[in-house]
């Protein structure tokens, strides 16, 4: 192990209950200091990186994209048409939101995204993709068997609502915008974001209702 | 290639058990492969489509039962090797033995906000008009290629339509080996639940992919 230490925390040793963790502590941490004695990678650039995605980049992004949409129609037509650069007004660019598309839940079509084959996910917007989004399970049968994933989240739909699975197969990365609850009438955006959750821009939920926030 | 990855429809994978107030990290390695992963990518020595081939080469059994981080981590060694950056000795005894190759650019922490802002988009443009129209019917090419692809095994020999015409993009069939960027008309095609998985499907159901030009076939 090196001796280098980067202002990230080492004390880490309660994961040590498991040797897949330790293995793979040390397996990053080898890779981490060779790069690092090399040259190649900056330390304190994984720490930009960590903290970008732990503070700055995440699901109140999409959040506040939903919530202008539902009360801005000329926004939400816009996201409908070049959802890229609509989310961009907002400031949301980058890293795996290059190419954006908004797709709008409707009283009769639910949508719902997935990678089957890897994990793209819209960073821009949603930042990290949870742990789920990105395993086997999820991946396998959103495709094939949507309700019942559905309904693993709690959420069942009509019996005659079109289900609309986004396989990500591509580079272009989807947001699911839900409908505006009923009650919502009276919010501001900020208000409005509060409502929208992550699960609500993958598809795997619905928007909350005004009463849950009470 | 027909690996581990391609999982929709898959069978016996088991529940999703999604975490309620999931953290973004579940151990402080996980941020460092994050990281690593990330800062070793804008090296600029190989593509998005190189490194998802990477990922998806792992063998089976570790593929299926590794999280994300480790998927991104073994694949990273094996980038990295395949690179010269470094040596599998190294990496067995987690320091440096001797010099490696040298990158197009190493990424400092000043430069991260700038490069997740602009992140890489690779959406190029072609010379040709589009061969397919919205609303058209395909038929998805029906092939098996060892190497990299993007149209998965369950939308194969399908019949759909197109729903739109999304612009030109790399194509990571040609990118991931090297063979160039080879920009193609990108296509939102859409599925009947029963065309893809026949009896017993949900009838509700509508699934789309984003598929090349070259994956299509006029009906």
């Amino acid at each position: 192990m090196s001796e280098h230490h980067h202002g990230h925390d080492h004390h880490d040793h309660d994961h040590h209950h498991d040797n897949h963790f330790t293995d793979m502590e040390a397996r990053v941490k080898a890779l981490e200091t060779v790069l690092t004695e090399k040259g190649l990678i900056d330390p304190a650039a994984i720490d930009a990186i960590v903290e970008t995605y732990e503070t700055k980049i995440g699901p109140r992004n999409g959040a506040r994209v939903v919530a202008k949409a539902w009360n801005d129609a000329e926004f939400a037509d816009w996201l409908k048409r070049d959802a890229t650069a609509a989310i961009a007004s907002l400031g949301y660019t980058g890293r795996q939101g290059e190419h954006m598309r908004a797709v709008f839940n409707t009283t009769d079509t639910h949508n719902l995204v997935v990678c089957t084959l890897c994990s793209c996910y819209p960073w821009s917007v949603l930042g990290l993709p949870p742990v789920w989004y990105k395993a086997p399970p999820y991946r396998s049968r959103a495709v094939i068997d949507p309700r019942g994933v559905l309904a693993e989240f709690g959420l069942t739909l009509s019996e005659d609502t079109r289900i609309r699975v986004w396989d990500s197969t591509a580079e272009l990365r989807y947001l699911v915008v839900p409908e505006r609850p009923a009650g919502t009438d009276g919010l501001d955006e900020e208000q409005l974001a509060d409502l929208v959750t992550r699960d609500a821009m993958i598809g795997t939920g619905l928007a909350l209702a005004p009463e849950a926030l009470r | 290639m027909n690996g581990p990855h391609d999982l929709g429809g898959q069978h016996g994978m088991g529940p999703v058990a999604p975490e309620a107030n999931e953290p973004y990290f579940h151990a402080e390695w996980e941020k460092r492969a994050l990281g690593v992963t990330l800062s070793c990518g804008a090296f600029g020595a190989w593509t998005i489509d190189e490194s998802r081939h990477a990922r998806e080469n792992l063998a089976p059994a570790t593929y299926l039962s590794a999280s994300y981080y480790e998927i991104w981590t073994r694949a990273l060694e094996t980038l990295l090797k395949r690179h010269g950056f470094v040596t599998q000795a190294e990496l067995d005894g987690g320091h440096m033995l001797e010099k490696g190759a040298e990158p197009k650019r190493v990424l400092k922490a000043e430069m991260v906000p700038g490069v997740l802002a602009k992140g890489g988009p690779c959406d190029r443009p072609v010379d040709a008009r589009p061969r397919f129209v919205v609303g058209e019917e395909v038929r998805t090419k029906n092939f098996n290629p060892t190497t990299h692809t993007r149209l998965p095994r369950y939308a194969r020999a399908k019949i759909g339509r197109i729903e739109a015409v999304q612009g030109s993009f790399v194509f990571p069939d040609d990118n991931a080996h090297g063979r160039g960027e080879s920009a193609q008309w990108l296509y939102t095609v859409v599925f009947d639940g029963a065309e893809i998985w026949g009896e017993g499907a949900d009838p509700t159901l509508t699934i789309s992919i984003d598929a090349w030009e070259s994956y299509l076939e006029h009906v």
